[in-house]
């Protein structure tokens, strides 16, 4: 095996990475702050690849297209996902995690077939614009200039979501409430409206992704099923609700599966779920500390 | 409990009786609310009645099916002997998945399980010359009493009954009283010396047999199997089945698999968003029936002194 087969499986694998992480840190925002396992996140995930495309659509080749559709998607799924939070999610908090699941579950498959009714069965594909189409040399092999803007994605994201949660008061208010809801209510704080804006921030993530896979791959229902179990696995393997834990993962399971394909190639997907496995027998509570 | 009596009876004899009367195609439908009856049931043994986060049954269910397919078709053995096997290898596979995942609790066990699960999906998805990949196995060739309708049915419906015979006979007994134990308190149970992860484990081993049970008869109603009996979605899909029935009665299961598998073929008649349908059927169950049908149905005939102490105790249940 030479060196630049792994250089470039390990340059593509990251670029995977980035995405999982975009998509799994909103995962975890949420577990972390709500206890909530949104299992509509991977629709959001699809909304905003759908989203993206279309209004790339709609600027009908021009280059902005793409820049449109990325600004857009998230707010759009964050507003999704803040309307849902609103209306029902919020009436439910007091509810055992199985119920909460469930009804993630119930949203998850009413969305799935929103999306059928509004963009249907079939493929869409994404085309970048040409700045971004074409390859780029790193380190010695070629790799397509848009996975530039992946990897260029995740820190942003990462940094961004740092210090919305340390640095701003909402965020530290998140993350007083996700240890003691019931204090942070006492000092007077409205504990429903920073919960929905945590929601709202994990959705909008969400949707961030799947505007950031649009063009890499073909959009289609269906594209969340595996994502979903994916991003669950590299919020656990992190630790509930802890960001690092989540980068941690989703570098474990995109650098496993894209050096997977060079050791056995059918069955390169199944590493990550190995992998994941392992790490939860040795730690059963995750690699970092849980915000649990 | 003589009006729940009399239901079991009426209903035995109209299910014993339905292929004089029904179109082959209800009989059909029957069948497979039966089989999957049966799946649900199985799972509410460790999840109503063990209140353990059982996150991916189906994978139980699919170890089953595609023991005995692959049994039948590739490995030629005998078609009993393979359909015996099916239930086996599915508790080999609960013991094993079970044996790593009793040792953590509530979501994080749910989650390995998703894992270990995901990975058996894959394996099915991905061993193209053993289990066919993503187009499965068809036209599995089964025993000549089995390939008709009549012959297929009368084999569901006779191991179907006797599995619900045994689930209730091991939910009566000792084993099921200590694990509900186990459900309501975990600490308690551990300090009234109970070995609380090896009740859970022959919880999960018991339940995927069962669930091998299903997934064996599935084949001998369909003659196929195909990945998507491994895939998460339907596991959820059987959860949803537990709580509509309600998970705390020991009949629910039965009844909500029966309704959604009703369901589907009669909405499925008239739209392609079938989905759409049981996701709001199961928004609205969650906001306005959480104990289920048979939940809300035995809280209404109790009566009313008793049904404030059947509430009380559950509280527990299957809270994080």
């Amino acid at each position: 095996m030479d060196a630049g087969a792994v250089t470039g499986q390990l340059l593509v694998g990251l670029s995977r990475a980035m995405i999982l992480f975009v998509v799994s840190a909103g995962l975890t925002f949420v577990l972390g702050v709500l206890r909530v396992p949104n299992i509509f996140h991977g629709s959001l995930y699809m909304i905003g690849a759908f989203v993206a495309w279309t209004v790339a659509e709609a600027f009908a080749g021009h280059p902005a297209g793409l820049w449109a559709g990325l600004a857009v998607a998230p707010v759009a799924t964050a507003a999704v996902g803040l309307l849902v939070e609103r209306l029902l999610l919020a009436r439910l908090y007091h509810r055992e995690h199985l119920m909460l699941i469930l009804f993630t579950f119930g949203v998850m498959l009413v969305l799935n077939d929103l999306v059928k009714m509004v963009w249907g069965p079939t493929y869409r594909s994404l085309v970048p614009p040409p700045s971004l189409q074409g390859a780029v040399s790193v380190l010695g092999v070629a790799l397509p200039r848009f996975n530039l803007v992946l990897l260029a994605a995740g820190p942003v994201v990462a940094v961004a979501l740092w210090l919305f949660a340390h640095r701003t008061r909402v965020g530290k208010l998140a993350r007083a409430a996700a240890t003691d809801r019931d204090m942070v209510d006492v000092l007077g704080v409205d504990v429903s409206r920073v919960f929905a804006l945590a929601f709202a921030v994990g959705c909008f993530l969400a949707g961030l992704g799947g505007a950031l896979v649009a063009p890499t791959t073909s959009i289609t229902l269906g594209m969340d099923h595996t994502l979903l179990v994916e991003s669950f696995l590299i919020v656990i393997v992190g630790g509930l609700g802890n960001l690092w834990g989540a980068l941690a993962g989703s570098l474990l399971f995109g650098l496993t599966q894209s050096l997977g394909l060079l050791v056995w190639p059918q069955f390169a997907i199944a590493f990550p779920y190995a992998v994941t496995a392992a790490v939860l027998l040795v730690r059963p509570t995750g690699l970092m500390r849980s915000a649990w | 409990m003589v009006s729940a009596r009399a239901a079991v009876v009426v209903l035995a004899a109209v299910l014993v009786a339905a292929p004089a009367w029904l179109p082959p195609f209800y009989v059909y439908l029957a069948a497979l609310c039966l089989v999957t009856g049966l799946l649900a049931m199985s799972l509410n043994l460790v999840l109503g009645y063990g209140g353990l986060y059982q996150f991916h049954h189906a994978v139980f269910y699919g170890i089953g099916a595609y023991t005995a397919a692959v049994g039948i078709t590739r490995l030629d053995w005998p078609a009993w002997l393979a359909l015996g096997a099916g239930p086996v290898a599915a508790a080999a596979a609960g013991l094993v998945i079970g044996f790593f995942c009793v040792r953590l609790s509530r979501l994080y066990f749910g989650m390995l399980q998703l894992s270990l699960g995901s990975f058996v999906w894959i394996v099915a998805l991905r061993w193209y010359p053993v289990t066919g990949g993503d187009n499965g196995i068809h036209g599995i060739p089964l025993p000549a009493v089995l390939q008709t309708l009549g012959g297929a049915y009368a084999c569901v419906l006779v191991t179907v009954a006797s599995c619900l015979a045994a689930l209730w006979f091991v939910v009566r007994s000792p084993f099921g009283l200590t694990l509900q134990a186990i459900r309501d308190n975990p600490q308690r149970a551990q300090v009234m010396g109970v070995d609380v992860r090896r009740h859970q484990l022959a919880a999960m081993v018991l339940a995927a047999f069962f669930a091998g049970v299903a997934g064996v008869l599935y084949v001998v109603l369909e003659r196929s199997v195909f990945p998507n009996m491994l895939f998460w979605v339907l596991s959820l899909e059987v959860l949803v089945m537990c709580l509509l029935g309600g998970w705390f009665t020991f009949s629910g299961p039965l009844v909500g698999a029966a309704l959604v598998v009703a369901l589907r073929t009669l909405v499925g008649r008239h739209t392609e968003y079938w989905t759409l349908v049981l996701g709001l059927l199961l928004i609205l169950l969650i906001f306005f029936l959480p104990e289920g049908i048979m939940g809300e149905v035995g809280r209404r005939l109790r009566p009313r002194p008793a049904r404030e102490a059947a509430r009380a105790p559950r509280a527990g249940g299957l809270h994080a």
